[in-house]
């Protein structure tokens, strides 16, 4: 049972991944692109280790896939973040059809 | 331009479903672990990762910019993350999730460091 679970979680997070790089070679700015990005990392990523901790159970492995999906959200979101601040600060234009450009207002 | 966007859109549709065929009729073998259970969940599994890193490898190379290019980069190391949990389960030995480990620490370091000097300032502020 704890391995079917497994398998459903993994599938999930495979399909997270493929969904991920779909928008990563389909959408029009920078910006956007790591916004999809982003979800490939915290719904796939964890989702496929989360199944690999229930398929291979509470062992030494299980333990260190624990570790891993601790330090890939503690470290995930501080990359994206600084990413977009750079290419921001860098002049990275936005797409001419974004609405509003709130970190532009609040340097002014 | 109207011709040559729907001959893309074609070209598109070819591509992504020939490879969604392969990986639902034929599932990769491997070559020493024959006698694992569902071992053809785990070949398709690899296919579809297979398949998201040339998309990644599309937009290093093509990206305007260089964001879009580190972007590409930072998810193409997460994506190998997963492919080592998935090979823990398929070929049962647990040094593969130590290179896991390994490569989400290292991942996390070159993207600061890139994002660092895409913002164009010195290393030492």
């Amino acid at each position: 049972m704890n391995d079917l679970i497994g398998f459903i979680l993994i599938s999930i997070g495979l399909v997270f991944d493929l969904l991920g790089c779909v928008g990563l070679v389909r959408l029009p700015d920078a910006y956007n692109r790591l916004q999809a990005a982003t979800k490939c990392v915290t719904m796939g990523t964890c989702s496929i280790l989360f199944g690999t901790l229930l398929v291979i159970g509470f062992t030494a492995a299980g333990m260190k896939v624990i570790l891993c999906m601790i330090f890939l959200i503690l470290t995930s979101p501080v990359a994206s973040h600084a990413i977009a601040r750079g290419s921001h600060k860098s002049g990275v234009k936005l797409w001419e059809g974004s609405v509003c450009d709130a970190y532009a207002e609040d340097n002014k | 331009m109207k011709l040559g966007k729907i001959l893309r859109w074609i070209l598109g549709v070819f591509v992504f479903g020939g490879v969604l065929a392969v990986i639902i009729l034929k599932p990769l073998p491997f070559l020493f672990y024959h006698n694992l259970p569902r071992l053809g969940f785990l070949g398709r599994a690899i296919y579809i990762f297979i398949l998201a890193s040339f998309m990644c490898i599309y937009r290093i190379g093509k990206g305007p910019t260089g964001a879009d290019r580190i972007v590409a980069l930072d998810i193409l190391g997460i994506m190998i993350v997963g492919l080592c949990a998935i090979l823990t389960i398929s070929t049962g030995r647990s040094w593969y999730i130590d290179i896991g480990i390994a490569w989400v620490l290292q991942s996390f370091i070159s993207t600061l460091a890139l994002a660092k000097y895409l913002e164009g300032k010195g290393f030492d502020e």
